[in-house]
């Protein structure tokens, strides 16, 4: 592989131990993955401020401890806990403190501590063509469908390791040959409703696994939408990239997405989608205990929807709410969301940490991220309707749907 | 004879199991236990811990790297993960747990007629220079 006298500058520890170590796993990774040498980025996105055990936190302290800082702009995903509202947290006290000592080693890295998982809801983004090492499954396919950015499927670890050396290797989504649609799917037969895009991504991610697939037919979708069907995708496969026919950046017409290829056609009929749609609920019971929303974390015309659909109206179940700080403030609903009783979490996500009620056995969420990893995470059964259904199930006091 | 290509090179030994469906280690492994969590996997509870494990693809969140580094950190995880298709998630959990603990999971790709042979087995060890045999 080529490195630069840059590269073999840092692996060689002249800007010390810890961006040795950072280039060490980014040429590893380089290695097992065929590159033939690295290329710039011009941002990135961390995960691993996350805590799930002490092999993340023992990694990060020793970055800290020999001395590396991130070379290039750095966000920072959601933490395991809200660091706003503290009071939310009904975990382990011990798992708080490694957690609280986790992030502060991101901070202290330089990193920005944004602590959101959709930091393409900044007004800070990056832009068409730009090379990026995102992490967290769901920002990284937005970054490469809706912005057109390119990054790779990066995870914990490598994120920082990016971050600090400035450099991935030029593999896989970096390359335009491998952005290019490989699996069609029709979807002109669905009609538009406010569950079609969540639920079409998990569908489509679970049939097109690792393959790019570009959808025809798409009604209009909004950013929010985009948003829903991309995390579906990146949670029910491994999706990092699709793109929409005339809608997406990299797709303005069919043979752009494919490059002019002949791929294979996949029609999705209305009864393949219900049966996706049903496959997001574990239960068909209407006896719901409260209600998910925020995942990924919702926007500021997400949080002024769902401000509206309550109204002045009483909720008889629980409604939480993630977000990120900057959405929350650009929305300017928090206390109208407060006042109405909806737990507005930040900094984190409900299916992460121990936040909601632990009462709460059964609960109706909008995403089919939060539906397909809270009955692992926290035991509890889940009814999947769209975010106008589950609120006014809120309001109703059991499932509702259209 | 058949060979595999190591993303993570080293040597293990152990029981084959061979996942149906693909399997994000986070949220769907429990580095703690060493078993599959996700409810809608049909290997949910199989113990995953000491095996040379197959999955055809990795599957979902980036925060698999980091569960994966934990369960080795814990002597919980597989002895070996072999796919089909490069997964660089898996293999940057096991990256990284080698640079801080010494520990090393061995990930490699391997191909689809070895990958069938594979899971006809009951116990497999896998050697450093990359060849897989049956014990």
């Amino acid at each position: 592989m080529q490195l630069t006298e840059d590269d073999r500058a840092q692996l060689a520890g002249d800007r010390g131990g810890g961006v040795a170590m950072a280039m060490r796993l980014v040429v590893r990774l380089a290695e097992a993955q065929g590159a033939s040498r690295l290329i710039d980025i011009t941002s990135a996105h961390i995960d691993s401020c996350l805590f799930h055990g002490l092999a993340g936190l023992d990694f990060a302290e020793r970055l800290v401890e020999f001395g590396a800082k991130i070379s290039v702009p750095a966000t920072l995903n959601v933490t395991s806990l809200d660091l706003l509202h503290p009071d939310l947290y009904r975990g382990d006290p011990e798992t708080a403190r490694l957690a609280r000592r986790l992030t502060d080693a991101y901070v202290a890295m330089g990193a920005t501590p944004t602590w959101t998982c959709a930091p393409y809801q900044s007004t800070v983004r990056p832009g068409f063509g730009e090379h990026v090492a995102w992490a967290e499954s769901n920002a990284i396919v937005f970054a490469n469908s809706v912005l057109g950015a390119r990054t790779n499927r990066y995870g914990d670890f490598i994120d920082i390791c990016a971050a600090i050396t400035g450099r991935v290797p030029a593999t896989g989504l970096h390359l335009d040959e491998p952005r290019l649609a490989t699996i069609v799917f029709d979807t002109s037969r669905l009609d538009k409703s406010n569950w079609l895009y969540p639920v079409l991504g998990h569908l489509i991610g679970k049939l097109a696994r690792e393959r790019v697939p570009a959808i025809v037919g798409l009604p209009p979708a909004s950013e929010d939408d985009l948003k829903a069907l991309g995390a579906a995708a990146a949670s029910s496969g491994a999706a990092a990239l699709f793109h929409v026919v005339g809608q997406t950046p990299e797709a303005p017409d069919l043979e752009t997405a494919t490059g002019g290829l002949a791929v294979e056609v996949v029609t999705i009929d209305p009864e393949a989608l219900q049966a996706a749609r049903r496959e997001l609920s574990t239960t068909t019971t209407s006896a719901i205990d409260g209600v998910a929303l925020g995942t990924p974390h919702a926007s500021a015309a997400e949080l002024r929807r769902i401000a509206e659909l309550i109204g002045d109206s009483p909720l008889r179940l629980p409604i939480y709410v993630n977000t990120g700080r900057e959405a929350l403030i650009t929305s300017g609903v928090e206390e109208a969301l407060t006042a109405a009783g909806v737990i507005v979490v930040t900094d984190t996500c409900t299916y992460l940490t121990p936040i909601m009620d632990p009462r709460l056995k059964t609960v109706m969420t909008d995403s089919a991220k939060w539906a397909y990893y809270a009955p692992g995470n926290l035991g509890l059964e889940v009814v999947f309707g769209s975010m106008e259904e589950c609120v006014r199930s809120a309001l109703a006091g059991e499932a509702q749907f259209e | 004879m058949m060979r595999v290509a190591f993303l993570v090179p080293g040597g293990a030994s152990g029981p084959v199991i061979s996942l149906d469906e693909p399997l994000s280690f986070w949220g769907g492994f429990d580095p703690e236990t060493g078993r599959v969590i996700d409810r809608r996997h049909p290997q949910l509870g199989r113990s995953l811990t000491g095996a040379i494990l197959f999955m055809p693809t990795g599957r979902g969140s980036s925060s698999s790297s980091n569960v994966v580094a934990e369960a080795i950190r814990l002597h919980t995880a597989p002895a070996a993960v072999l796919m089909s298709g490069a997964d660089s998630i898996i293999a940057l959990g096991a990256m990284v747990a080698e640079e801080l603990y010494g520990l090393t999971m061995p990930v490699a790709t391997i191909g689809d007629d070895e990958a069938e042979v594979l899971c006809g087995w009951s116990n497999a060890r896998l050697e450093p220079d990359g060849i897989i045999s049956a014990i």
